[in-house]
């Protein structure tokens, strides 16, 4: 004796937030009901068990009926089969695209291939996510990356309005698709106390300055935003001068020093390191064009740059008067010429430095 | 050429991928009506055509435009191949065909396949050009307004209501063709689709004609019915009320007076006799009278149809005595003397008839399918009449005529016309049909309330047509109330219509009378049940709330005869555990009527479900109920008699806490009911009633007399054990939540506009275990109980809220599984001020009046001695007069009647406690109460209910009916997610396309949606399914009323009170 077919059906598709975070956590009916026990809604509501695994699977059924409208949620305002009020859609979207912080760090900057994605259960096991969550997560990663491949025009604004997600989540979209196509190294272990966030940050830093793009002249073109702009990349070389020439590496230092002089208790460990650290960035600058370098970029400037700082103990204080300086200097060197490129560049380094460093 | 039909294909949307190579479609459309069909071009490699075509020209006949659908099918070209067909659209453009409803069909429509489900949108435009300067063939019927709402449409006002209309077409079912054996099931279902909306489309056309015959212009409760019969074909039938309706001048609608005339005759003389002093209805018993149902079912072994009409009714001959009644009634039929065809029908139809010359004869059944009625109308209401006939389809002979069906039909028709001649009541209102079909058995069954209506409104009906007669039948009347004596006086609205309709001395079944605690003049029954909504006036106390009863029982397979007399001889049984259910439970919550009563008898190869839904009051002017008490048998065994108490007690704080709950507290409630001893044994022999009854003659207003026998449950009757089983597991309604069946709910009259509507639908498979009828009793008690738990839990973000016109569907599928489908409206309503009462209404009106009366009640008096004796005596009588089938029924009938006495003896209530009419708190507040707006959309929000309002708005404009029919199959059930993502889907795509129509049609609302069909069919071993859903509702445009005033509801009230004092006085 069972019931064989149980369905709720309502002209205004009802949906409970909470079954469907539970739904994309990628837990099980049963799961599922023992969660939504345990949070006390039977009590509220006189409900049994049995109720709960009903409704519990209605909205499974539910949610699942719509994940294929999910999958390009334009389609969610004007397909016809659920009327969903526009907050509601809103909702929808915005959590079905939302995303583990453990887990998207675990992927990023990795290619969102087959292989990836067969790897997801090691992930899984790793981050402690549901293998049904890390594969949605993994798709959704995968499909804004596909779309917004194709797609002239700025690449947060194509992702907001393919996707109609919130301009924060949309901003994390793009630094996903922007690590993936670049296939930034973000795995190594002196990586791993970089946050998800902080890579975010840095991706939005080079989208902003460093892509094609970010020039500004032409709004239409194919990646702008997600590929770097080779021009740029190119003429990131001429900044080898800084350390190629000894008077401009030694005019630069002694500017350098005397406006942090008595300024920060790390002064003297500037001082010596400074043409390390000098030859670190530029060198950095230099390699750009290489694929490979690219890939590197942030394991560079953690090797060659904040390693050797917090070995020195500075502060995010001293991080932030001594980069200011450094940067602000190379203008009053007269032999350098190349002050656009070199803004362009430390801007970037210097905020991606600034928000990295950290424990 | 009365017509041409135009039709534009614009663009396609969200098409699937029909072309895997390229993962594109090439997608064009055929547009075809009649025998006609357009290609647009082909749209290559696009999920999003623009076809933008020219507008394709279809010249017909308007006999066509009413049958046929439009039928646009949506392709995928291949060059090599056959034609992928993507899926279909059938448009049905009767609204274009009206000039009141909608003038253009346009919008995005879901591409529908039978086997895939919705693929896709297409953005159709579709206009109709009548010529209507043309002569008008009789063939078709343009022009007449269909509504499936069951009281007058809110921006209409009746000019006149003519009265019953019914149809009925037959054809073979495609799916029995011997083609369907080559055809794929696509082609197969594609045919039924196609069939059925064809067969609809003559019905409505059909239907249209009778209406213009009559004088008419529109229909109003439009019921529409398919019977899948199998082998012996595929019914669609209908019945409706056929009226003239006026528009209302712009927004007035809030404003409405509608005054229905029912010239239908029924009204007419009928009222007069009535009048005699209305008193008041029926009520339990009706059941008996309901049991008259199942007479027939002699007869239908004998499929052909003698009708036997049986007797049921008639057995309760008194109704011959009733024949006074009837008398007063017929004399209708003398009146009409004019009217030769005056027959049953009422002379005022007579008259009216004879005017206007219409001629037709057939309104010899004065039936309403109308279940609320303009204040006023509804005079008395005498109680339930019903009648059910069990019928063997293999012995159509004719199987593709429909003369057989209609003659089966017109049987139960006549019986039910007899049934509530025996409540003295000329017509029936809140009437319906249905049917149960399983294999070659078909039950079919009628209900609805009887009723007198009132001749004032009639008058005012006459008006339209010529004044002499008008007079002249005024005067009929006027004489015709001297004789009998009575006076029709305008009751207070509030109570007036639970007078008892029938005479005291001819009681049609065995009743306890009392005067009514309102207006203390005239009589009323202690129990009313009825098919109709509360009217508006009706003074109410406290709440209402939602009454089940459900029984199982069990019957052998059989086949043919057999099986048919097997079931006949069970129903008769199961109206009455039904009825005594409701008793039960009706007592249980203190409340003492019903309305919205509608039971559904199921049929299954081993089995027969009952299901009884109601929505349960305290009519003010009733006397409270009595309480329950237990008895044991054997008194003396100790246990046994602490067991008693401990249920009694049980019972008793139930009965408690219902009171609170549902805020009953008339003025003085007695203790005694529910406290009281248990009352002496009974003798079963005892004749029932006649104390009590006695008794309250003589105490004429002062009726407290406090010990009359409350209902007794004896307990070691192993039914009363179940009885008392399933009224204490009921569970009660969470805080916060009422529900109720009927439109809107008695007690709560400030809806806000927070609208859910939904369909539930829960199979249960049963273990193959040998089931007792007492367990399965209790399956489905469960299964019923845990779906209205399921149904709160979901809804419980809606709190406070109502859920209305709760609408349960019973079936049994296939041996083993038992299929519940319910359809409602949850609605949010204010807390606050669901209790403010009004008060004041009608009620000082009821007291002014009181001193007139006192004649009557001396009169009644005195025939109410003699009253007493003659239904029981009379009972045994009729059995004589059948043959040998009577023979049965008597039988059964005094079994049923035995058994009744034992139940209910006592079951007079009573206590009866106060003795001044005062006032009692209506509960019913009529705050103006501007409602919350919805937040807006991008897309057209559609809105559904199936109750005829929106609360919070007023809806501006009628567009149409809606009536689909879909068919959705699978092989691939697993992958579709079993029969629940199957099912769960098909009704998502059902209702997109429900709202998808309205849309096209400019409307923003269906209301009085319901879905009147949903068979489902499984066959998980080969991985199938198959379900059919049928849905019909009024596609309307409302607007929000922002303003000020009133809900729907509160509208209705407020109507209430003018026109209620109108007619008073």
């Amino acid at each position: 004796m069972s019931v064989e077919l149980d369905v709720f059906v309502g002209n205004t598709t009802i949906m409970d937030e909470e079954v469907y975070q539970l739904w994309l956590d990628g837990h099980t009916v049963n799961d599922a009901v023992k969660v939504r026990m345990e949070g006390g809604v039977l009590d509220e509501c006189e409900a049994s068990a049995d109720v709960l695994l009903s409704d519990t699977m209605d909205q499974y059924r539910t949610f699942q009926m719509c994940e294929r409208l999910l999958y390009s949620p334009a389609k969610l305002a004007n397909q016809l089969l659920f009327q969903i009020p526009p907050h509601r859609q809103a909702m929808l979207i915005e959590r079905y695209y939302a995303f583990d912080d453990v887990f998207v760090r675990e992927v990023l900057g990795k290619k969102l291939s087959k292989g990836t994605k067969k790897d997801l259960d090691d992930v899984s096991a790793k981050t402690g996510v549901t293998l049904k969550s890390c594969r949605r997560q993994f798709d959704n990663f995968k499909r804004v990356f596909k779309v917004v491949e194709e797609l002239k025009g700025p690449l947060v604004e194509n992702i907001r309005q393919h996707f109609l997600l919130s301009d924060k989540l949309a901003r994390d979209y793009a630094a996903i698709v922007f690590f993936a196509n670049n296939r930034f190294e973000t795995g190594k272990r002196k990586l791993q106390y970089l946050t998800f966030q902080d890579f975010a940050f840095c991706a939005g830093q080079l989208i902003n300055n460093w892509t094609v793009g970010a020039v500004g002249e032409n709004n239409m073109v194919e990646d702008m935003d997600v590929d770097l702009d080779k021009e740029f990349l190119q003429e990131l070389k001429e900044l080898k001068i800084l350390i190629t020439d000894k008077d401009l590496l030694d005019q630069h230092k002694s500017l350098v020093c005397t406006a942090l002089r008595g300024k920060t208790k790390a002064f003297n460990e500037m001082e010596a390191n400074f043409k390390n650290l000098s030859r670190g960035l530029v060198n950095i600058a230099a390699k750009l064009t290489n694929t490979k370098d690219v890939r590197d970029f942030f394991i560079d400037l953690v090797e060659k740059f904040i390693e050797p700082c917090r070995s020195d103990r500075w502060t995010a204080a001293d991080m932030r008067i001594y980069l200011t300086h450094y940067h602000n200097s190379a203008h009053i060197l007269d032999t350098f010429k190349h002050q656009v490129v070199w803004d362009r560049y430390m801007g970037v380094v210097k905020s991606c430095i600034f928000k990295m460093y950290h424990d | 050429m009365p017509g041409k039909l135009k039709a534009k294909i614009v663009a396609g949307r969200h098409l699937p991928v029909m072309d895997r190579a390229s993962d594109l479609t090439d997608a064009f459309v055929e547009v075809k009506f009649g025998n006609t069909t357009f290609k647009t071009d082909v749209c290559p490699k696009s999920l999003n055509p623009q076809w933008n075509s020219e507008w394709f020209k279809f010249e017909v006949d308007d006999e066509d435009l009413q049958d046929e659908p439009l039928q646009i099918t949506v392709l995928d070209h291949d060059t090599y191949s056959a034609n992928d067909a993507i899926g279909k659209v059938y448009i049905d453009i009767d609204p274009l065909l009206c000039s009141e409803a909608a003038s253009v069909i346009s919008g995005w429509f879901p591409i529908y396949d039978t086997i895939h489900g919705i693929r896709g949108e297409i953005n159709v435009l579709v206009k109709v050009d009548l010529f209507n300067d043309l002569n008008r063939f009789r063939q078709s019927s343009c022009g007449v307004k269909f509504f499936c709402t069951t009281s007058i449409p809110r921006c209409y006002r009746v000019a006149m209501v003519h009265g019953f209309v019914e149809e009925l077409v037959v054809n073979e079912d495609p799916e029995y063709q011997w083609i369907d054996r080559i055809r794929t099931p696509r082609a197969s279902n594609e045919a039924r689709q196609r069939l059925i909306s064809l067969m609809s489309g003559e019905l409505q056309r059909k239907i249209g004609l009778k209406v213009l015959e009559m004088g008419g212009n529109a229909v109003v409760g439009y019921l529409q019915c398919f019977d899948l019969e199998g082998e012996s074909g595929l019914v669609v039938r209908a019945i409706g009320t056929a009226c003239t309706l006026d528009k209302l001048s712009s927004g007035a609608a809030a404003s409405i007076n509608t005054h229905m005339h029912p010239n239908t005759a029924p009204a007419s003389n009928a009222c007069n006799s009535p009048s005699k002093d209305g008193k008041e209805p029926v009520f339990t018993e009706d059941l008996p009278s309901s049991s008259g149902p199942p007479t027939p079912f002699r007869a239908l072994p004998t499929t052909s149809s003698s009708p036997p009409p049986f007797s049921p009714s008639k057995p309760c001959s008194r109704q011959s005595s009733s024949s006074d009644t009837d008398l007063s009634l017929t004399p209708k039929t003398g009146m009409g003397s004019g009217g030769s065809a005056g027959k049953e029908a009422g002379p005022l139809k007579t008259l009216l008839r004879q005017q206007t010359q219409t001629a037709l004869e057939q309104r010899e059944f004065p039936f309403f399918t109308l279940t609320s009625f303009p204040p006023g109308f509804l005079v008395h209401v005498g109680g339930v009449v019903s009648a059910r006939s069990v019928k063997l389809l293999d012995r159509i002979h004719n199987p593709d005529e429909p003369e057989t069906r209609d003659a089966w039909w017109e049987e139960i028709r006549q019986e039910i016309k007899s049934h509530a001649k025996a409540l003295g009541c000329h017509a029936v209102v809140g009437y319906s049909e249905s049917t149960s079909i399983c294999e070659e058995v078909c039950i079919l069954s009628a209900s609805g309330t009887a009723a007198i209506l009132n001749p004032r409104y009639m008058r005012d009906g006459c008006l339209d047509i010529g004044s002499s007669d008008h007079r002249l039948f005024l005067s009929m009347c006027v004489c015709m109330f001297n004789v009998n004596c009575v006076f029709e006086e305008p009751s207070p609205p509030s109570c007036g219509f639970c007078h008892i309709p029938y005479d005291e001395l001819n009681m049609p079944f065995p009743a306890q009378l009392t005067y009514c605690y309102h207006c203390r003049r005239q009589k009323v029954p202690d129990v009313l049940f009825t098919t109709i909504d509360l009217p508006p006036e009706a003074a109410v106390t406290g709440q209402g709330c939602l009454i089940q009863a459900r029984l199982c029982r069990l019957k052998k397979k059989a086949q043919g005869e057999v099986n048919a007399t097997a079931i006949s001889n069970l129903l008769p049984f199961m109206e009455y555990e039904l009825h005594t259910q409701l008793m039960n439970k009706l007592k249980l919550r203190s409340m003492n009527a019903l309305f919205g009563l509608r039971i559904q008898i199921s049929v299954g190869e081993n089995m027969l479900l009952g299901l009884a839904s109601a929505t349960g009051v305290y009519l003010t002017a009733l006397p409270a109920p009595g309480g329950i008490q237990i008895a044991g048998k054997t008194p003396g065994d100790l246990s046994n008699e602490h067991h008693i108490l401990a249920i009694q007690k049980r019972i008793n704080d139930t009965i408690a806490k219902n009171k609170e709950l549902y805020q009953i507290n008339p003025p003085e409630l007695t203790e005694e009911a529910v406290g009281s001893p248990i009352p002496e044994p009974r003798q079963r022999s005892r004749l029932f009633r006649s104390h009590s009854e006695s008794s309250d003659e003589l105490s004429e207003l002062d009726l407290s007399h406090g010990k009359k026998d409350a209902f007794v449950l004896e307990i070691d009757d192993t039914d009363a054990v179940e009885d008392i089983h399933s009224l204490l597991t009921d569970a009660p309604t969470p805080t916060g939540f009422y529900s109720c069946n009927t439109e809107i709910m008695p007690g709560i009259y400030n809806w806000t506009s927070g609208l859910q509507m939904f369909t539930s639908v829960r199979v249960f498979r049963l273990s193959n275990a040998n089931l007792t009828n007492q367990g399965l009793n209790k399956i489905f008690t469960d299964l019923c109980e845990n779906l209205l738990k399921s149904l709160y839990f979901k809804l419980r973000s809606m709190i406070p809220c109502c859920l209305c016109h709760l609408n349960f569907t019973v079936a049994v599928p296939e041996e083993e599984l038992i299929q519940v489908a319910v359809t409602a409206v949850a609605m949010t309503f204010d807390k606050d001020q669901s209790q403010e009462k009004p008060g004041d209404r009608a009620m000082t009106k009821g007291g002014s009046e009181n001193e007139e009366q006192l004649q009557f009640p001396l009169e009644l008096c005195a025939e109410s001695t003699s009253a007493n004796n003659q239904p029981s005596a009379k009972i045994p009588a009729p059995s004589v007069d059948y043959g040998s089938f009577a023979d049965r029924c008597s039988t059964w009938l005094e079994l049923l009647r035995l058994k009744a006495h034992t139940i209910r003896r006592g079951s007079v209530k009573t206590i009866s406690s106060s003795e001044r009419c005062s006032p009692l708190p209506e509960g019913r507040s009529r705050s103006l109460r501007s409602t919350r707006s919805f937040g807006g959309s991008s897309v057209t929000v559609v809105k559904m209910t199936p109750l005829s309002f929106l609360p919070g708005t007023r809806i501006v404009k009628y567009l149409g009916i809606i009536n689909m029919f879909f068919i959705r199959e699978t092989t691939s059930l697993r992958e579709e997610g079993g029969v629940s993502g199957f099912l769960h889907s098909f009704i998502a795509e059902v209702f997109a396309m429900v709202r998808a129509h309205v849309a096209a049609l400019g409307g923003n609302a269906v209301v009085s949606y319901s879905m009147k069909e949903c068979v489902f069919m499984e066959n998980p071993n080969k991985n199938q399914a198959q379900c059919l859903i049928n849905v019909s509702g009024d596609a309307v445009i409302f607007v929000r009323d922002t303003d000020q005033e009133a809900t729907p509801a509160q509208m209705n009230t407020g109507q209430t009170c003018n026109s209620g004092t109108d007619g008073a006085t």
